[in-house]
């Protein structure tokens, strides 16, 4: 199950590369995210076997990330089969620029888009911590070239900033998983393998100091690809340049992924009974990224750049949540799936607002409501979503965030989470409300183009699960964040 | 045994602080290829020459990648660029040998104080292992050409690897390829990227890639 998993997607990507038919490639493309999902779907009733000595192994975070991957993939691809048909073949002008630019061959966007989904698969099944690294940074590099989809200067200057700052940063990584595999090491005898099991069983016969030394390489290491701040640098670029659907597909499968990472070292931590050294960094990096995102988000001009800090802002959240530990750990989690529905919708739907307004200036964009109706509604829907207010789901992890933080007697962080969070819902409220309300803006040319099922649906469908996730989570979803929540030090 | 180690491990610093002095493009990518080469050798010094099958694949494998395939993939972005030489870096040739000494120092008083479950088979390899690291590192905020940035990265990564050799023993085969892999493909979209960048601003100057802000 888990070979069918990995292994439909690099078929269907080298596949991709070999058909010369457009549409043919695009439904493959749809193909392999509905198998996927299926498969995906059916793990969650049937455990899927371990394979390889228990190297790919799918435990209850890995399930959890990988629905969300296969999910928002799913939505993506639908998505990308109406975004690509509609991307005209000829030169396009770039918005903020007097260039001109076409766009990468088709046939590379598919087959690093299956890539990516093969990757991040891996990553979310990897048991062993070498394997995790090499799946990694195999998802910066499937992922580099989709930046560049769009082949002009500002893309160009987004994809090398992606590249070097994520390799040198997993790179770092990698030497935190030396550090562990030292940590397991003990003196004339046969060390541990540095399996995730294998290790939470040793927990308590590892060497603090280096696991400790470890933990904060794979902190900042895959902090870096997480986009917690200050390594957040390459973040808003890439996400602002991709095409919209391969930031919603970054935003909100990419950065949980990495979260995963840092989660199984954590683990790792908890174990060997050092899980409050980790959890003192967890929140300070947290706090440091949604501070961090509130001011940028704030008086931020490019709409697509805003949503990248609002991503900042939310791993910051998750990151604060499992550092808090205990109930806080489950609202992590929520938060996790919350913000991924949420953000690949607003994503989606700021890929539309660009269809007609050809502009990611804010203040260009007028009147979205008179203009695309179910566009504008989205928009404000996905607004209301991201900044937590009730009934959407972030509201309801959120305050359990901040429930947590109160019984623990945490007040001090209590307020500046909760206070911060207001800031953000003002700054993102003035942007997002301008856009969707007003008369049209005349100057501009607003092409009336019929809204498109594929680029439309994806988005309501998102929607509607962000909405459904705040009034009634179901039990099975309920009982699997508990038992990952337990998994990594909460409840 | 331990000689040979240590002669590498010279070798390495010689090389780094080489790296942090020079300016043309070409003879860099030429010394971070002998530095893969000699590291190449280290798995088999470390076994005492232990001609086990999947060591001497390995090391065939490393030193084939790090001295032959990278150098050739690097010169062949250099022919297309227009410039030779790394000019005016943002920290000066001078001042980047006189800080790599003093890294190196720090890295000899940080690894004297590292506690190490089993006796290492070299006293260098660590501090001179921490060395490469920072040197990658210090090579790639410094420098303004891409160019300089990938052999940063190949030099960060190498330390990685002269780290991982001398303490990691019982790494399995295949996570070292794959790690290998990846680097692989990485230098080779980083390649890619250059050579778009040198098309698209007619230099690889990352400082001037700069449009986007906040």
């Amino acid at each position: 199950m888990i070979l069918a998993l990995l292994l439909i997607p690099v078929i269907a990507a080298v596949l991709s590369l070999i058909v010369r038919n457009d549409i043919l490639r695009r439904i493959i493309l749809i193909a392999t995210a509905i198998s996927h999902t299926a498969i995906t779907i059916t793990a969650w009733s049937v455990e899927p076997g371990a394979l390889w000595n228990g190297w790919l192994m799918l435990d209850k975070p890995g399930l959890l990330f990988l629905t969300i991957t296969s999910v928002l993939f799913l939505a993506c691809s639908f998505y990308a089969f109406g975004y690509l048909a509609g991307e005209a073949k000829s030169k396009k002008q770039v918005f903020e620029e007097e260039a001109f630019f076409t766009n990468a061959p088709e046939a590379i966007f598919c087959a690093c888009i299956e890539g990516f989904l093969a990757t991040m698969t891996l990553v979310t099944v990897s048991q062993h911590f070498g394997l995790l690294w090499v799946a990694m940074e195999a998802t910066t590099l499937a992922s580099a070239p989709l930046i560049y989809f769009h082949r002009h200067n500002r893309s160009l200057e987004a994809t090398w900033k992606y590249l070097l700052i994520c390799s040198v940063g997993i790179a770092l990584a990698l030497l935190g998983n030396f550090f562990m595999v030292i940590a397991a090491t003990k003196p004339a005898s046969e060390g541990t393998a540095i399996v995730l099991n294998a290790l939470i069983g040793q927990g308590h016969n590892l060497n603090i100091q280096w696991l400790k030394a470890a933990f904060l390489f794979f902190l900042v290491g895959y902090g870096t690809k997480m986009g917690l701040a200050p390594l957040h640098t390459w973040l808003p670029d890439a996400h602002s340049e991709a095409p919209s659907v391969i930031s919603a597909l970054l935003s909100g499968a990419l950065l949980n992924c990495a979260f995963l990472g840092i989660l199984r070292c954590y683990q790792v931590c908890c174990a060997a009974g050092e899980a409050q050294f980790c959890q003192g960094l967890l929140v300070l990096f947290g706090l440091i990224s949604i501070s961090w995102a509130a001011i940028f988000i704030l008086g931020q001009a490019d709409y697509k750049r805003m949503l990248a800090y609002s991503s900042v802002e939310h791993v910051g959240i998750m990151a604060l949540g499992v550092g808090i530990g205990a109930g806080a750990t489950f609202g992590a989690m929520l938060h996790a799936v919350n913000h991924s529905i949420a953000k690949a919708m607003l994503f989606m739907t700021a890929g539309n607002i660009i269809a007609i307004y050809k502009t990611k200036t804010t203040k260009d964009v007028r009147g979205i409501l008179s203009v695309a109706p179910i566009t504008g509604v989205l928009w404000i829907a996905g607004f209301l979503a991201i900044s937590g207010i009730p009934p959407f789901g972030i509201f309801v992890s959120e305050f359990t965030i901040a429930k947590a933080m109160i019984e623990q007697g945490r007040i001090g962080i209590a307020v500046a989470f909760l206070g911060i969070l207001a800031v953000v819902f003002v700054g993102m409220s003035a942007a997002f409300l301008n856009m969707a309300q007003g008369p049209k803006n005349n100057d501009l040319q607003v092409k009336d183009r019929p809204a498109k099922a594929f680029t439309i649906l994806p988005p309501i469908a998102l929607g509607a699960m962000a909405l459904m996730l705040g009034l009634y989570i179901p039990p099975v979803v309920n009982d699997l964040l508990h038992s990952v929540a337990s998994a990594i030090g909460g409840y | 045994m331990s000689n040979t180690a240590d002669i590498i491990m010279i070798f390495l610093v010689l090389t780094n602080l080489t790296l942090l002095g020079l300016s043309r493009l070409g003879a860099c990518i030429r010394i971070v290829a002998l530095q893969g080469v000699a590291l190449g050798f280290l798995p088999l010094i470390l076994n005492d020459w232990d001609m086990e099958v999947h060591l001497v694949l390995f090391s065939i494998v490393i030193i084939s990648l790090k001295g032959i395939v990278f150098p050739w993939m690097l010169n062949r972005t250099l022919r297309e660029l227009a410039t030779q030489r790394e000019i005016e870096p943002f920290i000066g040739y001078g001042i980047s040998i006189i800080a790599g000494t003093i890294a190196l120092v720090m890295c000899m008083w940080l690894s004297s104080r590292l506690p190490f479950p089993e006796p290492l088979m070299s006293p260098l390899i660590v501090p001179v292992a921490f060395f490469t690291i920072m040197s990658g590192l210090f090579l790639i905020i410094s420098r303004k050409k891409a160019l300089t940035q990938v052999l940063g990265y190949l030099v960060l990564e190498n330390g990685i690897y002269a780290f991982g050799v001398a303490l990691v023993r019982q790494q399995p085969m295949l996570v070292e390829l794959g790690i290998l892999l990846d680097i692989f493909v990485a230098v080779f979209v980083m390649g890619i990227a250059m050579f778009h960048i040198n098309r698209e601003f007619d230099h690889i100057d990352t400082d001037q890639l700069s449009r986007l802000r906040s």
